[in-house]
């Protein structure tokens, strides 16, 4: 029997069973623009940004399987769009100032509204008051930039198994919380080795005293936009994701 | 009780009856929160570490299902909680009005606790008393007709500090109001005959009968019952010994609708029979309601049927002399969110966690609760298959239409004469139904509630049924006087709040549309508004992880399209308006420094200022 293979914006890519259209992507080195998704997780498809049209039904792309035949749209002006309203959207639930932000250089929200040529954040900002949290001796928790993408929620749970995170409330007053009677980060069993330590695609989960330890000019998507970059994003020597 | 006066020790004594009640399962979380907060007026973080000790779970996940219901509460709300309804009928009755009244007696402000802890009042999203309101829930009871005199009575009371349930009894009625009876309403089966009916008849044959009814279900989505059944009946199973699960969807959260309140209140036991009846058919062991928490008064009631139905052999082991059939049922009962409606977050509900929907495939009819195949069936469709039961697939494909057979229970309310639940054979014209509720001058009608659609009065020859107007059952008239924008306000505002938060469109979108619509009302909209309330419906409705979120700007968009001018009268003939104004956000600063000169103004205001002088 044949390989099953799916059509990516026109291109045969192979997969094998039980893959999803963003592993199937992904292996054959096309980008499809993603937040929450992490290859080492569980996919969860909160986040929309994979957002593509298979067979003409607009699914996840992390967490809809491939099926042999199907037509998949991803690189389109259409979906270029939704993907940019959904960061805009995104930039205005929180509080993001890249210019002052330690992640600018490595911040996937970032790269991704580069790489989508977003130019403003279009909608009225929300300036939540979201304060800092930082209890913890090695970490920073800085909420404003906290995009609910459950990374670090899925790393403590089955990687740590601490269960340092969850996320609380609901809608657009849904919030990450920390498990501690306290609500303070220093009161759980977080410490910097944690895996959840190194997930944050934005700048919420920082170590202290590392600051600006790489230069910003220097940072991943500084050398090489995103949609360019290898599939498995090289480690950095900030406070970047180790994945 | 004031915040944080609970030591440790003495909160988990106090839960100590309620976890072991529920056998310290974490599945059962959503209800242990419940009573909980029943002992402690609200959930004091003590309280929340106590429970994720005994039921072994993150005290950060318990602290998050705690933080997703409406009607659980991680702060003191008062020893009276009063809950105005909110749907557009309660307001068009005037309860805004009422509740500012309310809020003046008391020396409140909305939303906010009285000083001395004693009460708050805020508003809550559509009650299911639409036929009968205004209306409020006070400590989890519903009080219904509501007027001004009323209004002060309960004031008086409160300040008094009378027990609720020392309040004259004949407020808390709340009557069937039922209009019009078809086969559903008019049936006279005894408690068991249909489930009788199905044992007699076989497994086989039930299903077959099933089939031949085309029976679909009445949640509004309109599946086809018999495929659901199957389905869940031929999926492998984790437990060969009863392994299955039936969940009755009474979530009716949908604003407008309230027929399934009317079927748990009058009808309960052809509700359960339809429950066995599925059950029966799937081999499930184990029955589950969901009622939603607004709905909490009825289920004295419902456990009095429920313990009935056990001493008559109906529930129980060995169901109706069947030796390989073991049945019982469980009611869950909701907490105040309506995005568990939808069948997959109740299922997630009903496993003790927050309401999110989950990510399909899987069905629920091949692993739903627990894993196991799941068969998630509406109140009225339940109903549906305890008569298919009785009478047979041929006799009810003999009603209503060839796609959508048998009869359709509609919850009539706004500008009518007569508001009430009436039940037509599917097929029935929106005209037809318009007369017989007495809607002299409709302009317009919401079918299906705010994620249905709005007809205006030249669709009013259309008819109700899944090839034309589908519909959950919500059928809201709005007279000629009525305002579409403020219904459609109402509406987004409705979206914003029951949005569950977990994908970005929906979360950040409704509450940039809710946002949107007050521009407007506050006469700060323009054309370039009314063009970003289209773009958002097109990325919800394409995005969005669940119905929700996919429907939350229909109301917008039917509107937008049929009644523009309800709309464009508000705008500023301008292509663009800043939300804020810019003189306007000096008014503080002025008002701190005492200063009111022109200097002190921007724009427009001082150049007023400057004339005036």
């Amino acid at each position: 029997m044949n390989t099953p293979s799916l059509l990516l914006d026109g291109l045969p890519v192979p997969f094998s069973v039980g893959q999803t259209i963003m592993e199937a992507a992904t292996a054959a080195g096309i980008f499809i623009p993603h937040l929450c998704h992490h290859p080492d997780f569980k996919p969860q498809g909160s986040c929309k940004l994979c957002t593509v049209k298979a067979n003409g039904r607009y699914v996840s792309a992390c967490t809809m399987p491939a099926k042999d035949g199907m037509e998949v749209e991803n690189n389109s002006p259409d979906l270029n769009d939704k993907r940019r309203t959904l960061l805009q959207m995104l930039f205005v639930e929180g509080n993001h100032f890249c210019p002052s932000c330690e992640k600018s250089g490595d911040c996937l929200l970032q790269a991704l509204a580069y790489e989508l040529e977003m130019l403003t954040a279009h909608f009225p900002q929300f300036y939540p008051d979201r304060p800092v949290d930082a209890s913890h001796p090695e970490v920073l928790l800085d909420f404003n930039r906290c995009i609910l993408c459950e990374l670090c929620v899925r790393a403590s749970r089955d990687v740590d198994g601490k269960n340092v995170f969850a996320l609380s409330g609901r809608g657009i007053g849904k919030h990450l919380i920390v498990n501690a009677e306290s609500g303070r980060l220093a009161d759980t069993g977080f410490a910097l080795a944690d895996k959840a330590a190194h997930v944050c695609p934005v700048g919420v989960i920082l170590a202290k005293r590392r600051g600006f330890l790489q230069p910003i000019g220097c940072r991943r998507y500084d050398r090489q936009p995103i949609a360019m970059q290898p599939a498995r994003p090289l480690a950095s020597g900030g406070n970047g994701p180790e994945s | 009780m004031a915040d944080e006066c609970f030591d440790a020790t003495a909160v988990a004594a106090l839960l100590q009856p309620i976890v072991e009640r529920h056998r310290r399962d974490p599945l059962r979380l959503l209800q242990i929160l419940r009573e909980a907060q029943e002992v402690f007026g609200y959930l004091p973080r003590t309280a929340l570490t106590a429970i994720a000790d005994a039921v072994e779970l993150p005290r950060a996940r318990v602290e998050g299902v705690a933080g997703f219901y409406s009607f659980l509460h991680l702060k003191p709300v008062g020893r009276y909680r009063i809950l105005f309804s909110d749907h557009v009928t309660d307001r068009m009755l005037g309860s805004v009005e009422l509740m500012d009244r309310l809020c003046n007696r008391l020396w409140i402000e909305r939303g906010k606790v009285s000083e001395d802890g004693l009460v708050s009042v805020d508003t809550t999203s559509c009650t299911g008393m639409c036929d009968q309101g205004p209306a409020l829930l006070v400590g989890g009871r519903p009080l219904t007709r509501l007027s001004a005199e009323r209004i002060d009575r309960i004031s008086e009371l409160v300040r008094a500090q009378v027990a609720v349930s020392d309040w004259p009894e004949e407020w808390f009625l709340v009557a069937d109001n039922i209009r019009r009876r078809d086969v559903l309403l008019a049936s006279a089966a005894t408690p068991g005959e249909a489930l009788r009916a199905a044992v007699a008849r076989g497994r086989e044959q039930l299903l077959h009968e099933l089939k031949r009814s085309n029976l679909r279900g009445r949640g509004g989505a309109g599946f086809t019952t018999h495929t659901k059944w199957e389905t869940a009946r031929r999926a492998p199973c984790g437990d060969p010994q009863g392994g299955r699960y039936l969940v009755c969807n009474a979530d009716e959260g949908e604003p407008g609708t309230f027929k399934d309140r009317v079927l748990l209140a009058s009808h309960a036991d052809l509700v359960f029979d339809g429950m066995s009846v599925a059950a029966f058919a799937i081999g499930a062991g184990q029955g589950l309601l969901y009622l939603r928490g607004e709905y909490a008064w009825l289920l004295p009631a419902l456990h009095e049927k429920l313990a009935r139905r056990r001493r008559n052999g109906l529930l129980g082991v060995a169901v109706c002399g069947q030796e390989d059939w073991n049945f019982d049922i469980d009611i869950h009962l909701g907490a105040g969110a309506y995005v568990c409606g939808e069948e997959t977050a109740l299922l997630e509900s009903l496993e003790g966690r927050r309401g999110v929907p989950r990510i399909r495939p899987p069905y629920p009819a091949q692993q739903g609760y627990r894993g196991q195949p799941t068969v998630v069936n509406n109140v009225e469709t339940l109903c549906k298959a305890a008569l298919i039961a009785l009478r047979g697939g041929d006799w009810f494909a003999g009603l209503g239409s060839k796609q959508s057979t048998g009869t359709k229970l509609l919850s009539i309310a706004g500008d009518v004469e007569s508001p009430g639940v009436y039940e037509y054979p599917f097929g029935v014209s929106i005209d037809q139904v318009l007369h017989d509720c007495g809607a002299g001058n409709a302009q317009a009608v919401q079918v299906g509630g705010p994620s249905g659609s709005c007809l205006a009065l030249h669709e009013f020859s259309r008819r109700i049924a899944f090839e034309d107007v589908p519909t959950a059952g919500a059928f809201t008239v709005f007279g000629a006087h009525r305002d579409l924008f403020e219904v459609a306000r109402n509406f987004a505002h409705f979206f914003a709040h029951e949005s569950c938060g977990f994908c970005t469109p929906c979360r950040v979108g409704t509450t940039l549309v809710a946002n949107c619509m007050d521009k407007i009302a506050n006469g700060n909209g323009s054309q370039y508004d009314i063009g970003e309330i289209f773009r958002i419906h097109r990325l919800l409705h394409a995005a969005s992880h669940c119905g929700l979120g996919q429907t939350a700007c229909n109301p917008l968009f039917d509107t937008l399209n049929k009644f523009r001018p309800a709309y464009e009268r508000r705008l500023r003939s301008l292509d663009f308006a800043p939300a804020f104004d810019l003189d306007q956000s000096l008014s503080i600063a002025r008002q701190m420094t005492g200063r009111d000169d022109p200097a002190a103004h921007f724009g427009p205001a001082a150049g007023v200022q400057r004339a005036e002088r």
